[in-house]
């Protein structure tokens, strides 16, 4: 059976590695904190200015003053340092951040990636996106292998506006783990109960397949 | 010491002009200012260019000047939460351009540090890249990229002195800082001032010398937009 979002999380958070500096996009991405492997210690940055982000508050604990880049009230860890933006993208721009993990509505055989505006629908901007694609070096897609009306999201060429250009690495779905290897996707793991035909069908852009594709250890 | 303070929002506002270009920190509405804003709305300067992450929500942070149509333009990384932004841009009576997070926080921080321009690997190969010199360092394309200029930035800190020193609190900091260094003329508001001497210089955020007017602010609302919780205990 193909994963839920949560489990395309999961199978992400085993990207973590002990002392990673990370940053999480909207949606998926932000569940892949609700899965950190035991043993490691990771911190989470979010780009309006915190290093160290913990969880949702308790009623009680809702501060106003401390939000993440979703507009979403959280806390923060012992240890935890705010800073302003500038500085904020001088970790991401400088490489200081280890893994950056964002949601995508195409992505191309090349590690080009759209996320960010559709033409004709209000457009909210790019945020901090382009700025994470353009300089982060671990940048991993986490998504629906198909948009709602069961297109391939992994494209050849994408069709919408650019986010950034030959920046993602690796694109986690509900179907498959692939890297993105020499213009096209490297098929790595399959999602439980899910066929290499499957994934095949789903992918638009050429896929590649190297021997015995493994099933994904969750 | 230089006298920076003033009674309060309206004064602050003195020298206001329509078509002017304005900064104005926060993130969402964490750490906007305010009492500016509302000030500025009763001024009735219409005309305004806006330098701010964010575009308010309907009723509330800039949604308030977009309401009484003073802005011309807005500058901003990300405008999602606003109806009234939608239907302004849609009808065209609102100008938009949208830059990348961390191109708008440099463009800040360069015009308050008198660097004219920067490159920056942000955007390229996107629209945004569009008509811009582009330039290769180690093996990597980048864009050039302009300093703002602002005729004032309204920001808004936790605590301040006399003296202009700002503190900031939690994720409240945000573009606050680096607008505070580009405006020509810095008002910052403040929830708590006190006389020079009261905040240890070690822990200043912002030094005086880059805000030219201060005022304590009145009835903060820090209205919260996503009030996201988890059960006690």
């Amino acid at each position: 059976m193909p994963l839920d979002k949560n489990g395309i999380a999961q199978r992400i958070a085993k990207e973590l590695e002990d002392g990673y500096y990370v940053n999480l996009g909207i949606g998926i991405p932000t569940l892949v904190a609700n899965y950190i492997p035991e043993g490691i210690s990771v911190e989470f940055q979010s780009e309006n200015g915190i290093l160290g982000m913990g969880p949702f508050p308790t009623e009680a604990e809702v501060d106003a003053d401390l939000i993440n880049a979703g507009k979403q009230t959280i806390t923060s860890l012992p240890g935890a340092a705010f800073f302003d933006s500038a500085n904020s993208f001088a970790m991401i721009r400088g490489q200081h951040v280890d893994m950056t993990v964002l949601g995508a509505m195409e992505v191309s055989e090349q590690g080009d990636i759209a996320n960010w505006k559709i033409p004709g629908k209000m457009v909210k901007g790019m945020g901090g996106a382009m700025d994470l694609v353009a300089s982060a070096d671990n940048i991993i897609v986490a998504m629906m292998h198909t948009n709602r009306e069961g297109e391939s999201k992994l494209l050849k060429k994408c069709t919408l506006p650019l986010t950034g250009v030959r920046c993602v690495k690796k694109v986690v779905t509900n179907l498959a783990v692939m890297d993105i290897r020499d213009g096209a996707f490297v098929l790595r793991e399959l999602a439980p109960g899910v066929s290499i035909e499957d994934v095949q069908q789903a992918t638009e852009g050429t896929l590649v397949i190297e021997g015995d594709v493994p099933v994904m250890d969750l | 010491m230089i006298r920076k303070v003033v009674k309060d929002a309206e004064t602050a506002v003195t020298g206001l002009k329509d078509n002017m270009t304005l900064m104005l920190g926060g993130f969402g509405l964490c750490g906007i200012p305010e009492n500016s804003i509302a000030a500025i709305r009763e001024t009735g300067v219409k005309g305004l260019t806006c330098i701010s992450n964010n575009a308010g929500v309907d009723d509330f942070g800039l949604g308030l000047l977009l309401q009484t149509q003073q802005i011309k333009k807005m500058i901003s990384s990300y405008v999602g939460e606003n109806d009234l932004f939608e239907k302004l841009m849609l009808s065209g009576e609102l100008e938009v351009e949208l830059i990348p997070q961390g191109t708008l926080a440099e463009r800040c921080r360069a015009a308050g540090a008198g660097i004219p321009a920067f490159y920056t690997p942000a955007g390229y190969g996107t629209e945004v890249a569009l008509g811009k010199e582009v330039r290769w360092f180690k093996g990597k394309p980048h864009i050039l990229e302009h300093a703002f200029e602002a005729d004032f930035a309204f920001v808004k800190a936790w605590k301040g002195d006399e003296a202009g020193n700002l503190i900031f609190k939690g994720t409240a900091r945000n573009f606050n800082p680096m607008m505070a260094m580009a405006g020509k003329i810095t008002v910052a508001e403040v929830e708590e001032l006190v006389p020079a001497g009261e905040l240890d210089p070690n822990f200043i955020h912002t030094p005086g010398i880059f805000v030219q007017r201060i005022f304590e602010g009145k009835a903060y609302e820090k209205r919260i937009e996503q009030r996201t919780v988890r059960q006690a205990g």
